[in-house]
C-alpha cells in the first residue's frame, strides 16, 4: 500500500506503524467519563467492512500521525490527513 | 453410511457405485431450536457436539457460502496446547485431547498427525520464559519437553546453527502437537452433524436478526426468515460484520493473515518448527509442500489477501532459521481474516440479547481450538452455563480487568 503523506508525498506503508480506528482521537473527558465510557473507548470497535478512518504513525519518516481513510475490503486509500488537523477540527488540543 | 476398511474393499470390488453424499442438502425449515451461524470448523463442531453429546434436536447450521470455505480451509493446520495462562491452557489441552479422539468420534479420516511442535529458543531470557511456559503446560496436564542445543542439532540438523544474530540455544517441544488435514475437519464434523439430524444450509446468508424486546427470535436470510429458540454466531473473521446487524460493537478488529505453501518436496521436516526471534512457523504437509506463515499484516482488513512487506518478513524468518527453504519455490499464498481480540484471547459467551450467543475472537489460533470451541459453545447453548475450560472467555473480562493476555500487549490487537 502507498500512503500519500500530506507533507511528504507518496510513501510505502512499511514506513508506518498502524494504531487503529481514528475514533481513538476522541478520548473521553476524564472529568465526566464513566467506567463504561472508558471500557467502550478502550476496547470496543466498529470494525467496518468498507471505508475505515484509522491512525497511522510515520515512525520511519517524519514521525507525524496521520488519519488515513482506507477501504478494508479493497485496501484502497481515499484520503490522508494529518491527525493534528483532524483533532483540532474536532475541537481537541486547543 | 459408516466408513471402514471393509467398506473401501467392498466398494473397490463393486465399481465404487455405493458411495453416497456425506451430507444432505435440506431446505430450511421455518423454525429450529438452535441455529448456528457459520459453517466453518467451529460452527460445524458446535452442531456435532450439540446433537451427539448434548442431545439437542432441531439444529441448523447456516452458511453464506459453502461449508469449510473460510478460515478452516485457509490456516496452516497446526494443533498444539502450549499456552501459559490459566484461562487458556486447560481449554487448549482439552482441545488437543479431543483432537486425539476426533477420527473415532467422527468416523472420518482427518489425518490427525501428532508429529510434534518445536518452539526454538534464541536467548537466555527466552529460555527462562519458555521453560516457565512448559511448566505451566505440565501443571495443566499437557506435555512439554525442554531440548538443549545438542538435542536440537540431533533432531533438526538442517537448521541454521551459525546465525550470529539469532543463535539457536534450545527449544521447547510438545510431542503431542502436530498437524491435521484442515478441510477434512470441516467435512468430518459436517458429516457427523448431518447424521445426527442437523440441517446444514449452504448458500444461505444471514442478512439480519429479528430482535424484539431484547430477545432474538430468529434470523433473516437470503432464503427467508428462519425462527429459532437460540442462535449461536461462530463466524470468526466476520464477527464484526455479523454482530453489527444485531447492533453490537465487539472488542475485536478484523485483520488479514497470510499463509504460504511451497511446491511438493520429499519428506524433509520432522514436525512443526517455529522461529522464536521473529515470527515464522513451518511444517510439511503430507503432499510434501512446506506450509508456513508469520505475522498478520497489521491493519484492519476484510480482503482475504495481504501485501508484500509481510511476505518479505515471513521469508526472511524462514531464511534465518532454515536457509534450505530458499531453494524451494512458492506454489501458493493466500490470506484469511482473523478476529483479533483486544487481549489476544477468544470469547465464548452469551450476549446482552436474550437467545443470542457469540463465539469468536480467535485471533490466529482458531484452528487448533476447533474441537474445544465447538464443545464449549455447545455446552453454553445447551445448558446456558460456560464449559469448565471456557469460564474465562467472557465479554465482561474487559470491564473487570481479567484479560487473558498471553503476550502482555494490552488492547492493541495487531500486536497479539
Amino acid at each position: 500500500m502507498i500512503i500519500n503523506h500530506p507533507l511528504l508525498g507518496p510513501r510505502d506503508s512499511a514506513e508506518f506503524t498502524y494504531k487503529g480506528d481514528a475514533n481513538l482521537i476522541n478520548r473521553p473527558d476524564p472529568e465526566t467519563a464513566s467506567p463504561q465510557d472508558w471500557h467502550d473507548y478502550a476496547y470496543l470497535r466498529d470494525n467496518p467492512a468498507g471505508p475505515h478512518r484509522e491512525l497511522w504513525f510515520h515512525d520511519g519518516g517524519d514521525r507525524s500521525w496521520l488519519v488515513v481513510t482506507r477501504n478494508t475490503l479493497t485496501h484502497e486509500i481515499t484520503a490522508v490527513e494529518l491527525a493534528r488537523d483532524v483533532a483540532r477540527a474536532e475541537g481537541r488540543s486547543k | 453410511m459408516r466408513y471402514s476398511g471393509f467398506k473401501v474393499i467392498k466398494e473397490a470390488l463393486s465399481g465404487h457405485k455405493g458411495w453416497t453424499p456425506a451430507w444432505r442438502e435440506p431446505e430450511p425449515q421455518s423454525h429450529y431450536d438452535i441455529i448456528i451461524i457459520g459453517g466453518g470448523g467451529h460452527g460445524l463442531a458446535t452442531a456435532h457436539y450439540l446433537a451427539k453429546v448434548f442431545g439437542q434436536k432441531k439444529i441448523a447450521v447456516i452458511e453464506k457460502g459453502w461449508i469449510g470455505g473460510g478460515n478452516v480451509g485457509r490456516n496452516t493446520t497446526i494443533i498444539r496446547s502450549n499456552y501459559l495462562l490459566d484461562g487458556n491452557e486447560p481449554f487448549y489441552e482439552f482441545s488437543l485431547k479431543l483432537w486425539e479422539g476426533l477420527e473415532q468420534d467422527l468416523n472420518y479420516n482427518a489425518m490427525v498427525s501428532q508429529r510434534g511442535i518445536m518452539n526454538l529458543i534464541h536467548s537466555d531470557a527466552q529460555r527462562d520464559a519458555f521453560i516457565r511456559r512448559g511448566n505451566a503446560m505440565k501443571l495443566n496436564g499437557a506435555d512439554a519437553e525442554y531440548l538443549d542445543l545438542d538435542a536440537i542439532k540431533r533432531e533438526y540438523p538442517f537448521l541454521n546453527f551459525n546465525d550470529a544474530r539469532f543463535p539457536i540455544k534450545g527449544g521447547l517441544a510438545q510431542r503431542r502437537g502436530g498437524t491435521v488435514r484442515h478441510d477434512a475437519v470441516a467435512w468430518g464434523y459436517a458429516r457427523s452433524a448431518d447424521q445426527h439430524g442437523v440441517d446444514i444450509l449452504q448458500n444461505c446468508e444471514v442478512t439480519g436478526f429479528k430482535i424484539e424486546q431484547g430477545k432474538c427470535l430468529g434470523v433473516e436470510t437470503t432464503k427467508g426468515f428462519i425462527g429459532a429458540g437460540k442462535i449461536g454466531c461462530a463466524v470468526a473473521g466476520s464477527s464484526g460484520r455479523l454482530m453489527s446487524k444485531a447492533g453490537m460493537r465487539l472488542p475485536i478488529e478484523s485483520h488479514v493473515l497470510q499463509a504460504f505453501v511451497s511446491e511438493g518436496l520429499k519428506p524433509v521436516l520432522p514436525g512443526v518448527i517455529t522461529f522464536g526471534a521473529g515470527h515464522f512457523y513451518v511444517s510439511q504437509s503430507d503432499k510434501g509442500g512446506l506450509v508456513f506463515g508469520g505475522d498478520i499484516d497489521g491493519y484492519n482488513s476484510y480482503a482475504q489477501r495481504g501485501n508484500l512487506p509481510v511476505v518479505e518478513d515471513v521469508c526472511e524468518g524462514g531464511m534465518a532459521i532454515m536457509p534450505m527453504i530458499g531453494r524451494a519455490r512458492l506454489l501458493r499464498m493466500w490470506g484469511g481474516i482473523m478476529d483479533m481480540s483486544m487481549d489476544g484471547s477468544p470469547i465464548i459467551d452469551r450476549t446482552h440479547i436474550d437467545g443470542l450467543y457469540f463465539n469468536g475472537g480467535w485471533c490466529y489460533g482458531g484452528f487448533k481450538a476447533t474441537p474445544a470451541s465447538g464443545y464449549a459453545f455447545a455446552h453454553l447453548l445447551a445448558t446456558d452455563t460456560p464449559h469448565d475450560t471456557a469460564t474465562a472467555y467472557r465479554f465482561n473480562r474487559f470491564e473487570t480487568g481479567h484479560m487473558i493476555d498471553e503476550k502482555g500487549m494490552g488492547n492493541q490487537p495487531n500486536l497479539h
